[in-house]
């Protein structure tokens, strides 16, 4: 039972809290603060930064030069087309263990789990190489299948978790009333699913968007996301404060409103249900 | 249509074998109720003839048809689940049409159809709810519904009511006997509790560890139950089962007789005893009774309000008529 | 419980992901242990035989072996303490009742959902820039001189840069496991006379010891393999080069794969170790 808290106390924990909330949100405020600012501006103390005029220029500079959007879509299409291609082959792999439990499922699901350990520079080679043979070097085509198995384990695990919740019970009546497999799953599972679901593409789609390891190595000037494009400023000429922060801004705001969204589903999904 | 027939069926999960070789016929229109203690085996055995379990051995024959690897769907049996199983995400009048929209009939077929089972149900006004917003017992009723407008062979219920309250569950069981008289298709019901089994069924099935112990009509089972687990399992209060020199009286090790053919008396009688709780329904009362010459308080009925108080003595005289005979197996004698 | 044809069509369903699964782990692993056991240098004359062990040999025996192992462990350690630390104090925190409570929360989720290229560019440049960076210029106003971060102090820089990106993490999962706690059970604690201490003590942190496990364990195995943030920032140089960054300079800089292989064999057997570990806790969730 919730016990009457002082007032005192209650401002206590407040200032307490959002003073560390703003400490740790800094670095993003202060990165939206420059990208609104002149590449003059941008490199003055923090005062005189916060006193000069404010401009849009950046945001138009970083498109024109370095043609952010192409690098936008890239980062969809890889986030959302591997994340989509996932559910797919997840949904009935989840359904099996769920519903349709056997000795050998905890096993499995264990086993997908341990391919999601397997660190990517022990077979950063292989894939290199099979990359180049089968032409998908730089391609978001490529990526896309990367992306893709590198998330399944967590797909197929946060679908089953959210799968198991649902009674087999109802399931089962589906079949009583004449439902086969398609039409179970088609209108009865996945309509049921959907809170469920729809998290796991929102944080499959947020870990595919930040990957950085598989992003930045297989892809050149044509597939590059914005992991890659915004790694391409660490070797910059002349001043780029301001136009980092826009392209920064830019890359992590979609993420950062959806990642908001997705808090309880975050814990579930990176724990593997370990932890409710 | 609507005959079963289960002919040495068998179930293992694994190495343990929870259904031993079982006969069982059910007649067209019959109610068969399957009781027994929770895990007798009963839900499996229904889950089997529904097709959601496979037998591991034996056969089930629907309609003289052999179904033994029928999937669920093909074998024409509803089935009404304890949770009700409705889908959330539909409407009451898609969750009814459901079964006729997998069957492929046409539109304006199903809705003559599912407008004839809300009528039926009672369930015209709340066509349009999710069954989020309905009560517990109309739940049941579009479960019912559900069932109902495929027209099947046979019902399953798997113990239906045994989520609603009291109240409510005296009501259904009521509408589930009219629905039976009414539609004359066979049902098969499912439940722990004795009291639905003699109140609903033309045929109990009582079950034990996956054997049939017997089968027989309500009556037959009360008057003549085949074994001391059935006679200590059907009636209520439960028969007194009494073992030592009284059943030695009576050429048996085990002698049963029920409370309500016990005459209490404050004089005289076979038995002495000491009143222990008395619970007053109004119309009966319940004794329990200490007797020295057993080891276990035995009820006893009376009619009506009658006042002893706690520690009374008493005496007691059982109906000879009625004493119930068992054998050191536990089997009736005579 | 199902019948034989709903397990053959489970088995057939679950068919696609455990085979490109399958194909996912085995086909690289299998070239990645058949590269080193070979001397292979794909710019200078390709595959030139087997030599045995010799990779493996010569991985462990090459004089920035043992910095990196040093490195990775040092940035594993630090940031798990740094993470673990705040972690725990700030979901206290933000369990307590206040103003506000969501936004605070997200303020302090934010950080996890920036890309990990973004988070090691911005805090290279604006922030530990030495001449531009806000820490430079809030140095000079205090008068002191501004420090050389990423080239002074490069191991504690990023460090705190990861820190940064996993605090969150940490955090959510922990103040995840702090609500889960049965109010009543601290209740009962305050009416047997447990003090503060003693409830942190005896309840919440008992309470806290299997959600920390987990947040241990899944952060080593992605701390392990930590590669933007590096090559963003100092591209190993400055004693940040890491196992894994070590390995992606011995395959794709200087391309020499067989070395790499076998290097990447080793990281496999690290990350393995750690991994059987959070599997346990895992599996034993699954029968509950």
């Amino acid at each position: 039972m919730a016990r009457a808290v002082t007032n005192r106390r209650k401002t206590i924990n407040t200032i307490a809290a959002w003073t560390i909330g703003l400490l740790i949100f800094f670095p993003i405020l202060w990165i939206i603060v420059l990208s609104f600012k002149s590449e003059g501006d941008a490199i003055k103390t923090p005062l005189q930064v916060l006193g000069s005029a404010w401009t849009l220029e950046s945001y138009f500079v970083v498109q024109e030069r370095s043609d952010y959007f192409k690098h936008f879509f890239n980062s969809v299409t890889i986030a959302v087309g591997s994340t989509l291609l996932g559910i797919l082959i997840a949904v009935p792999a989840a359904w099996s263990m769920a519903f349709v439990p056997s000795k050998r499922t905890r096993d499995i699901l264990m086993w997908m789990l341990s391919t999601k350990m397997l660190p990517a520079v022990g077979v950063l080679y292989p894939i290199y190489l099979l990359f180049i043979r089968l032409g998908l070097l730089d391609t978001t085509f490529g990526l896309v299948i990367v992306l893709m198995l590198i998330n399944l384990p967590i797909i197929v695990w946060m679908l089953y978790t959210y799968f198991r919740e649902i009674p087999g019970e109802i399931l089962e009546a589906a079949r009583m009333d004449g439902a086969n497999l398609r039409a179970e799953l088609l209108y009865v599972l996945t309509p049921m699913a959907v809170p469920g679901i729809a998290s796991t593409i929102l944080l499959n789609v947020i870990l595919a968007w930040n990957e950085a390891f598989w992003t930045l190595n297989l892809t050149a000037a044509k597939a590059a996301p914005l992991t890659a494009f915004i790694a391409s400023y660490s070797s910059p000429e002349g001043l780029f404060y301001a136009k980092l922060s826009a392209a920064s801004v830019m890359a992590i705001a979609p993420i950062l409103i959806m990642g908001w969204f997705s808090q309880k589903q975050l814990v579930r999904g990176l724990t593997f249900g370990a932890v409710k | 249509m609507g005959q079963i027939h289960l002919s040495k069926v068998t179930k293992s999960f694994g190495d343990v074998e929870v259904i031993p070789p079982l006969d069982l016929q059910i007649d067209e229109g019959e109610f068969v109720v399957f009781v027994g203690p929770s895990g007798c085996g009963k839900s499996t055995l229904l889950r089997l003839i529904a097709g959601l379990e496979d037998v591991t051995g034996g056969q089930v024959m629907i309609d003289g048809q052999d179904a033994t690897t029928m999937p669920p769907a093909k074998r024409g049996l509803a089935m009404v689940f304890q949770s009700y199983a409705l889908y959330p995400h539909m409407s009451v009048r898609k969750n009814i049409a459901f079964p006729l929209r997998m069957a492929g009939l046409d539109k304006a077929e199903q809705d003559r159809r599912v407008a004839q089972a809300a009528d039926v149900l009672n369930l015209t006004d709340y066509l349009d709810r999710r069954p989020g917003q309905l009560s517990g017992g109309q739940r049941q009723r579009v479960a019912i519904g559900r069932a109902i407008v495929r027209e099947p062979a046979a019902f399953l219920f798997d113990e239906p009511l045994s989520n609603l309250d009291a109240a409510l569950r005296v009501g259904m069981r009521l509408e589930i006997s009219e629905l039976h008289k009414r539609l004359a298709t066979t049902m098969i019901y499912v439940t722990h509790d004795q009291v639905e089994a003699m109140t609903m069924a033309d045929k109990i099935v009582v079950l034990q560890a996956g054997v049939i112990e017997q089968v027989g009509s309500p009556l037959e089972l009360y008057r003549s139950p085949r074994n001391t687990f059935v006679a200590g399992f059907i009636g209520s209060p439960k028969m007194n089962l009494l073992g030592g020199t009284e059943a030695a009286k009576h050429d048996a090790r085990t002698i049963g007789i029920r409370p309500e053919h016990i005459a209490i008396s404050s004089e005289s009688g076979d038995w002495e005893g000491v009143v222990g709780v008395s619970e007053h329904l109004g119309s009966d009362t319940f004794f329990h009774v200490n007797c020295p010459a057993f080891a276990e308080p035995l009820t006893v009925r009376a009619s009506g309000e009658i006042d002893l108080k706690y520690g009374a003595k008493v005496f007691l005289t059982p109906d000879p008529a009625h004493l119930h005979r068992f054998d050191d197996k536990g089997l009736r004698l005579g | 419980m199902a019948t034989q044809h709903s397990r053959s069509a489970a088995r057939l369903m679950m068919a696609p992901a455990v085979i490109l699964l399958l194909g996912w782990m085995l086909i690289p692993l299998t070239m990645t242990l058949y590269f080193s056991f070979k001397k292979y240098l794909p710019l200078r004359g390709g595959d030139l035989g087997w030599v045995g062990f010799d990779n493996y040999v010569r991985f462990v025996s090459s004089s920035s072996f043992w910095p990196a192992v040093a490195t990775t462990l040092i940035i594993v350690g630090g940031v798990l303490f740094i993470t673990l630390i705040l972690g725990v104090l700030l979901a206290l925190l933000l369990d307590q009742p206040m103003w506000g409570q969501g936004v605070v929360r997200i303020l302090v989720i934010a950080p996890f959902f920036v890309m990990p290229t973004v988070s090691g560019l911005v805090w290279k440049n604006m922030f530990m820039d030495s001449n531009n960076g806000f820490l430079a210029h809030l140095w000079r106003a205090f008068g002191a001189e501004p420090v050389q971060w990423l080239s002074q102090a490069s191991l504690p820089s990023l460090i705190m840069i990861i820190s940064w990106q996993w605090l969150p993490f940490a955090t959510l999962i922990l103040l995840t496991a702090i609500q889960s706690l049965d109010s009543e059970q601290l209740e009962a604690s305050e009416m047997d006379g447990a003090n503060w201490l003693n409830r942190f003590g005896f309840i919440i942190l008992p309470h806290l010891a299997r959600a920390i496990t987990v947040v241990v364990l899944i952060q080593t195995i992605f701390l392990l393999s930590i590669f933007a943030e590096i090559f963003v920032t100092t591209a190993g140089a400055f004693g940040t080069k890491t196992l894994t960054y070590l390995i992606y300079q011995r395959v794709l800089e200087s391309q020499n794969v067989g070395l790499g292989s076998a290097g990447g064999v080793y990281a496999i057997i690290l990350a393995n170790i750690v991994a059987i570990f959070l599997m346990r806790i895992v599996g034993k969730n699954l029968d509950a």
